[in-house]
């Protein structure tokens, strides 16, 4: 293969950080702090998914990378290639193949199985931050299970906007205990935090571990009378006329025109090969 | 038309092959040697080793050259690359009280025992641009004097002595290792330094410069600064006894500051410490200064609430290589988080809207 | 045991070996009561294959292990030692405990971790006779609906639980077979 130890990581560091998976999964949605290393890539462009990766695969494993659900954005490719020069495992773009799938800021549409495990890129980990910023106070509050702050925000917003304004990275509750930051996946991906597969979030920057077993209860923080609700844009996909998907906006022309697209490119392409067609997807397959 | 938005591969590949073709410049000029980076851009090695965390000049000298120059770039490299290096043990302390010293001031005293050595400094020139250095100008060579045989003392033993400073703690204990465990807060002084000597120059600076202004001063004199070689000692178990492995060139800053004594102490004058690789003095005076303003807890003082006293905020903001990487990665896509956020003005907007129109109806 | 033995029985292949077992160890921390293979190291007696390959994936210098009875041989700390870099520590400070249920006692021995570090606990390795899908009740995270474990000693390990988020994990090693019990399982005895 080449000069560098399976996967990148020396043996040691992958004892560390497979030592604070384990606590993660034992303490679901509490953050574990370790010892981040310095990666070949920027903090910030998924050193934490990065590290967790490697401490977890096999050469077995079939690897998939996306990045605002596709596979052929620019960090995804990079950090793809990365295992495959460092780790020499089979990659895939394919949901269902993958054994294990790194993300930054999407939970695929398809339904992950039992035997898969997604990796999360985690900006910032901790959900109190942009209300407390020190680290001294917010683990305070997370031990003494102190999240009135984070409800009175939520309030807040309701009071001045009449919904609740945070579109993405929206707080959940885990098992019924901490409070945990699903990194910015959109709000419409929250119920599948709900899932089989293993979860595990890496953020390197800010030397934290954190996981979520598979059918952890995750309830996303709300109100009685203003109750949680995954939005998305309200179209179809004009290439593969899925309803049910993510979609991102493009805009086509000089004049405005838009047309909406899935963001999970594998689930896009799946559903037009399988036959369906949106509003613009023979224009575009010509 | 929506397939232009995939970058993909090859973009990646072209975009690094013109990097490269950008970094060599025109081929018509002579390309950069890593010797000629090491013996003639001393500083900007220096920086790179002391942020980069790692002693090794050519190494640095080929970060410098591989970054074209972005110094930050180039620590960054280093970094990367330190981090994959085998752990063979922990050096013995140096002893900066041995260093043979190429420069040594003290603005405290006018003289003292080994004297004030200017040394290489930019101090007192005249920032005149030499235009003599845009051609090949020949440099004559600098008088020598002759070299100091003995040992030169730290200025603050002669403080010492008269109790008039405060002493240190003298301790065996290992220091931690921030870059082995993950920092916690409040942490100690051998972690603050570990992260303030490997802080960026700027960040350390402008914290440093903020107490000089006001906010948490603490009337800092530079009671000494050296630079100068030392000499790095290994213990070697199976040998019983300790080998010199090599000489690094270190940059070492007291400050005195004044301390009008607390509840428990007599008024003395206390200090503040830079230890930094290379000859980076303005780095080693902004981090004695930023270490004696994160003191004001250990010494009884007042918190002013500013920056530089602020632990959590000084620790969690120096490191430039956090910093860079993220804030670069906003120009990565989020157009996943922005879709939502589109959505939800789209939402907030219409309902807004329909508000007014049934209230303009209702009037 | 011979002379020199405690260099034999390590990974063949560390970087692989380490990997598989640490997928086995995390799958089955991920889904409590879940049995799983766990190869790869051949320690000394009276280590299992499936606990000395989890100390090999886990274990070095900067973890504590605790030998509790009769794993305390010199064989297992040489062993270990060559292998790991651990250093051998007592109950309170182990990162890493192995024995069997009756020498692992009181479990108040074992760091719990702390109310802003729960994390800073216990690892306890349990070496069962035994190790079968059945029954204690188990519910949490990890597991659809319910699941069944054979487990030593339901009400310690239920105190154990009620002290969430603080708490020891455990691990059961039978031969080549490994199963987990995080603290955050809610456990039921058998009716």
């Amino acid at each position: 293969m080449n000069e560098y130890n399976f996967a990148y990581l020396d043996e040691q560091t992958k004892r560390m950080i497979r030592r604070a998976i384990l606590k993660g999964l034992a303490v679901p949605g509490y953050q574990v702090p370790f010892a981040s290393r310095e990666m070949p890539m920027p903090y910030g462009w998924g050193t934490g998914g990065v590290q967790v990766s490697a401490a977890i695969l096999t050469p077995e494993d079939r690897f998939k990378v996306i990045d605002q659900g596709a596979d052929d954005t620019t960090n995804a490719v990079s950090i793809r290639k990365f295992f495959e020069k460092t780790a020499g495992i089979a990659t895939t773009e394919k949901t269902a193949r993958a054994s294990v799938i790194q993300t930054r800021h999407r939970i695929p549409e398809a339904r992950l199985r039992e035997d898969q495990i997604i990796v999360y890129q985690v900006p910032i980990p901790e959900p109190l931050r942009f209300l407390e910023p020190r680290e001294t106070e917010t683990r305070k509050m997370h031990s003494l299970e102190e999240y009135g702050m984070m409800h009175v925000k939520l309030y807040e917003d309701i009071s001045q906007h009449g919904a609740i304004s945070t579109a993405y990275a929206y707080p959940v509750k885990v098992s019924g205990r901490y409070v945990m930051d699903p990194s910015p996946i959109p709000k419409f991906d929250n119920p599948k935090l709900e899932m089989d597969a293993i979860q595990l979030f890496g953020a390197g920057r800010e030397q934290r571990i954190y996981a979520v077993p598979p059918h952890t209860r995750i309830v996303s923080l709300d109100f009685e009378d203003y109750t949680f609700e995954a939005t998305k844009a309200e179209h179809s996909c004009d290439l593969c006329g899925a309803g049910d998907s993510y979609l991102d906006e493009v805009i086509m022309d000089d004049a405005g025109n838009r047309m909406f697209v899935c963001s999970d490119t594998d689930y896009c392409r799946s559903r037009r090969s399988a036959g369906h067609v949106g509003r613009l997807g023979e224009e575009s397959a010509a | 038309m929506y397939v232009a938005v995939k970058g993909g591969e090859k973009a990646i590949e072209n975009a690094h092959a013109w990097m490269a073709e950008e970094r060599r410049g025109s081929p018509d000029v002579e390309e950069l040697s890593l010797p000629q980076i090491r013996e003639q851009l001393g500083l900007a090695v220096n920086r790179v080793m002391a942020e980069g965390s790692m002693y090794d000049p050519d190494l640095a000298a080929l970060a410098i050259k591989q970054a074209r120059g972005d110094l930050i770039e180039a620590i960054f490299l280093i970094r990367a690359y330190r981090t994959t290096l085998p752990r063979f043990g922990c050096s013995c302390p140096v002893n900066t009280a041995d260093m043979a010293c190429d420069r040594r001031i003290s603005a405290t005293f006018k003289d003292a025992p080994g004297g004030q050595v200017l040394g290489p400094t930019f101090d007192y020139t005249h920032r005149l641009l030499d235009f003599k250095l845009a051609a090949d100008g020949d440099v004559p060579l600098a008088p020598e004097g002759v070299p100091r045989q003995e040992a030169t003392p730290h200025i603050m033993q002669f403080l010492k002595g008269e109790d008039l400073i405060q002493d240190e703690p003298e301790t065996d204990a290992a220091p931690g290792d921030l870059t082995r465990e993950p920092m916690e807060f409040p942490t100690t002084r051998p972690l603050r330094l570990q992260s303030l000597t490997r802080g960026d120059e700027g960040f350390v600076l402008g914290m440093a410069y903020s107490t000089q202004r006001g906010y948490a001063r603490n009337h800092a004199f530079v009671g000494e600064l050296r630079i100068g070689t030392v000499a790095v000692e290994m213990d070697i178990p199976e040998l019983g006894f300790s080998i010199e492995i090599g000489d690094i060139e270190l940059t070492e800053c007291e400050t005195v500051n004044q301390f009008k004594g607390s509840k428990t102490e007599p008024p003395q004058f206390t200090r503040g410490y830079g230890l930094v690789f290379g000859q980076s003095e303005r780095k080693a005076i902004a981090m004695a200064l930023v270490d004696r303003a994160l003191r004001w807890k250990e010494l009884g003082e007042d918190d002013q609430g500013a920056p530089a006293q602020d632990e959590e905020f000084v620790l969690s903001h120096s490191d430039n290589i956090q910093a860079t990487g993220f804030l670069e990665h906003i120009k990565l896509p989020h157009y996943v988080d922005f879709q939502s956020e589109l959505e939800l003005i789209r939402k907030l907007r219409r309902e807004a809207q329909d508000l007014a129109k049934s209230k303009g109806a209702a009037e | 045991m011979t002379a020199g033995s405690q260099f034999m029985g390590g990974f063949r292949d560390a970087p692989i070996d380490a990997a598989h077992a640490f997928r086995a160890a995390m799958t089955v921390m991920a889904r409590p009561g879940e049995i799983r293979q766990l190869v790869g190291a051949t320690p000394p007696t009276p280590l299992s294959v499936a606990a000395g390959t989890l100390l090999l994936t886990l274990c070095d210098p900067d973890t504590g292990v605790h030998l509790a009875g009769e794993f305390d041989t010199l064989q297992v700390r040489e062993w270990l030692t060559f292998h790991t870099g651990a250093p051998i520590v007592k109950a309170p400070k182990a990162d890493f405990a192995i024995g069997r249920w009756k020498d692992l006692m009181p479990l108040i021995e074992f760091r719990i971790g702390t109310p802003e570090y729960p994390d800073r606990s216990a690892t306890v390795i349990v070496e069962t006779p035994g190790l079968l899908p059945r029954g204690a009740l188990l519910r949490g995270p990890g597991i659809k609906d319910t699941a069944r474990l054979s487990l030593p000693d339901v009400p310690a390990l239920q105190a154990n639980a009620r002290l969430y988020p603080l708490g020891c994990d455990f691990f059961f090693t039978c031969g080549d077979t490994i199963a987990a019990l995080p603290r955050s399982t809610q456990i039921e005895a058998e009716t």
